[in-house]
């Protein structure tokens, strides 16, 4: 079969299977809507998590962004995962043993204040909302190049899918339909994975085939790379730094920082049981999760090798560029690679040195979606491929949609405009915020700003430097006030928001940016990707500082600290 | 839901507190440590075709947490039971 129809199939198979499960789980009232009835195991919540949390970038972009950074790249590796340790420990029991719908309402009850529960719905919008176009372009882009159809008619066809299972499902829905979409995610990273560690070292497993040998000789597979990568002028793949130490450490710190703050991870722990089961749930989920991560760094080590053989199967040998395979064609035709023949010869010279590089450009994001083709592997591999970066974007927008749904429905309109609603009223409140907040996000998916590509350092910096330190305070401490969470959320989001845009520009546009992208300037060398961390020490300081010169928190307030530390006596989720 | 006295709950948090504190210092060293400050020390380690420190970055750090993760689930079962505070 040829693989237009083999892709066809796919992924139109996954997508029944999708509808079938919406269907299947309806949601009969806002506890199915917001927390799945709050009856799921923690197994399959740790599964749902996982596709929740992996998005097109973990899917798509993460393995080709290490593939040109080589061991810079291990702050996403760390930085994705370490999180959930952060969350599994610090937030995760707590939160469940409170036992209520949405983060902002956590924050407004333990700090008394509808004010501080209006900023936490800020930044949870803000955040969710720029990670959701970075999802419906993902979907664009994927049904575009896979499907052959135009961009807009691929990003409808994703919107309506979503729509049909979140609206209709509501986290009882995304929940049943993540499982599904977790396992072809998975299937589809690791099958080609799997193939290619075959090929090139004859180990099944990519985690040890990145530290095998070639096949049918003695050199290890890295320390061929290096060799490689160091012959055409690129530093040394096991070795290249991100900028320096310090700045790896932040980058490190802020993705997991942000990682445990972000609002659409943690309602995921609201669905399960017991306080145990949160706890179990996070290592499963930091299991599901570990597959992928632990095989990105042998799929980006292999496409980087791959690329390059293709390029100069022999050292001094370069390719004919009318001899170019046919996944190089076709991903020309996306202007997402690119060739120039700057001496002339008809060949294709790759190298580190700008001035004589013929490869003017290799998208990163090509890497993961290219990889099946360049290593040759079979039609339905790289359908199968097609079908998991769909998966691993519209589980994650679906995730996001709620998180923002609830915050509005919730938060927003139960919870200061309109309090006396019904259960039912509500119910058709979260509908329609859920239907308006994937119109939203698809509109901004047709026309996504230029400031989308920046933003996934601003939705990390907000988590980090907002949520992550409210949440963590109120839990570990009696003392920290309304006046100091408010002030220490302001302080922290006020301080990242102000060093990135001075160096991103405000609101994104370059140039506004008064001090220009370059390192010089950077506060110790940390790019502004980096700066969550700072932000969240900031926020943590001035909150500590300011509750100690007002007023201690009521008592109700302190027993409901002690009330959350203790798993006994949990009920199912808080019935309203 | 069983009572418990001040004392207890006091106790029951500091036991948290003590083996969450151990986990988090194990946390650090895995990735902190061994993938980023310690990296070109460690790095003069091979196994097989790894350096040990971009092991670590890459590779070991992943699977430490998913361990610490087991290990506290595990460990925080078993002093709900011994504090009469688990949920069946």
């Amino acid at each position: 079969m040829d693989l237009q129809t083999l892709t066809y199939l796919f992924v139109g198979g996954t997508f029944a299977v999708y509808i079938g499960i919406a269907i299947w789980a309806r949601a009969g009232s806002t506890k199915d809507f917001y927390v799945a009835g709050g009856g799921v195991h923690p197994v399959a919540n740790g599964m749902a998590t996982a596709a929740d949390w992996m998005s097109a970038a973990s899917f798509i972009s993460m393995a080709g962004l290490i593939a040109f950074m080589g061991y810079g790249g291990s702050v996403f590796l760390m930085g994705w995962t370490g999180g959930f340790v952060l969350l599994a420990m610090l937030l995760a029991p707590y939160l469940r043993k409170y036992g209520k719908f949405t983060v902002p309402e956590f924050i407004g009850d333990r700090y008394y204040s509808k004010a501080a529960r209006a900023v936490a719905v800020v930044c949870l919008i803000i955040c969710s909302v720029t990670y959701v176009i970075g999802q419906m372009k993902g979907i664009g882009v994927a049904f575009s190049r896979f499907l052959e159809v135009e961009y807009d008619t691929g990003l409808l066809i994703g919107m309506c899918i979503v729509f049909f299972y979140s609206v209709l499902g509501g986290m009882k829905g995304i929940t049943y339909t993540q499982i599904a979409q977790f396992c072809v995610l998975i299937l589809a990273y690791t099958i080609p994975a799997i193939f290619i560690s075959l090929n090139l070292t004859g180990n099944p497993l990519p985690q040890l085939g990145l530290g095998s040998t070639m096949t049918g000789s003695e050199t290890y597979l890295l320390d061929r790379l290096d060799q490689v990568v160091t012959e055409l002028g690129f530093d040394q793949y096991t070795t290249s730094v991100r900028l320096s130490g310090l700045n790896m450490f932040a980058y490190t710190m802020s993705l997991m920082i942000g990682t445990a703050g972000l609002p659409h991870v943690i309602i995921r722990f609201f669905t399960v049981p017991t306080v145990r089961d949160a706890r179990r749930s996070a290592g499963w989920a930091l299991v599901f999760i570990s597959i992928l991560y632990t095989t990105a760094p042998a799929v980006a080590a292999m496409a980087r090798l791959n690329l390059i053989n293709t390029i100069e199967p022999v050292a001094g040998e370069h390719l004919v560029y009318e001899e170019r395979p046919q996944w190089f064609k076709n991903w020309e035709t996306t202007g997402l690679l690119k060739f120039e023949d700057k001496n002339g010869d008809g060949r294709i010279q790759y190298s580190a040195d700008k001035s004589v590089n013929e490869m003017v450009k290799i998208d990163n994001d090509i890497m993961v979606l290219a990889n099946p083709e360049i290593a040759k592997l079979p039609n339905w591999v790289i359908a199968l491929v097609a079908a998991g970066g769909l998966a691993a974007a519209l589980s994650t927008a679906a995730g996001l949609l709620l998180a923002i749904a609830s915050a509005i429905s919730h938060d927003l309109i139960k919870g200061m405009i309109k309090p006396d609603i019904s259960e039912k009223q509500e119910l058709r409140a979260s509908r329609i915020a859920m239907a308006a907040a994937i119109a939203g996000a698809g509109y901004l998916g047709f026309n996504p700003p230029d400031f989308a590509a920046g933003t996934v350092a601003l939705a990390f910096g907000l988590a980090a430097s907002s949520i992550f330190p409210a949440l963590m305070m109120g839990i570990f401490s009696k003392r920290v006030n309304r006046e100091g969470a408010i002030a220490g959320m302001i302080a922290g989001i006020g301080i990242t928001l102000f060093y990135v845009f001075q160096h991103k520009g405000i609101m994104f546009i370059a140039s506004t940016a008064f001090l220009g992208d370059m390192s010089p300037n950077w506060f110790l060398g940390i790019e502004p990707n980096a700066f969550g961390v700072v932000g969240a020490i900031v926020n943590f300081a001035v909150a500590m500082l300011v509750s100690r010169v007002t007023a201690e928190p009521p008592v109700e307030v302190q027993e409901l600290v002690e009330h959350i530390r203790i798993p006994a006596g949990v009920t199912a989720a808080h019935d309203h | 839901m069983s009572q418990m006295t001040e004392e207890q709950a006091k106790e029951y948090w500091r036991r948290n507190l003590s083996l969450m504190f151990k986990l988090l210092v194990i946390w650090f060293a895995v990735s902190f440590g061994c993938g980023i400050i310690f990296v070109d020390a460690l790095n003069q380690i091979q196994i097989g075709g790894y350096k040990l420190g971009f092991w670590f970055a890459q590779q070991g750090a992943i699977y430490s947490f998913v361990a610490l993760t087991f290990y506290y689930a595990r460990k925080m079962a078993q002093l709900d039971r011994e504090f009469n505070v688990d949920e069946d």
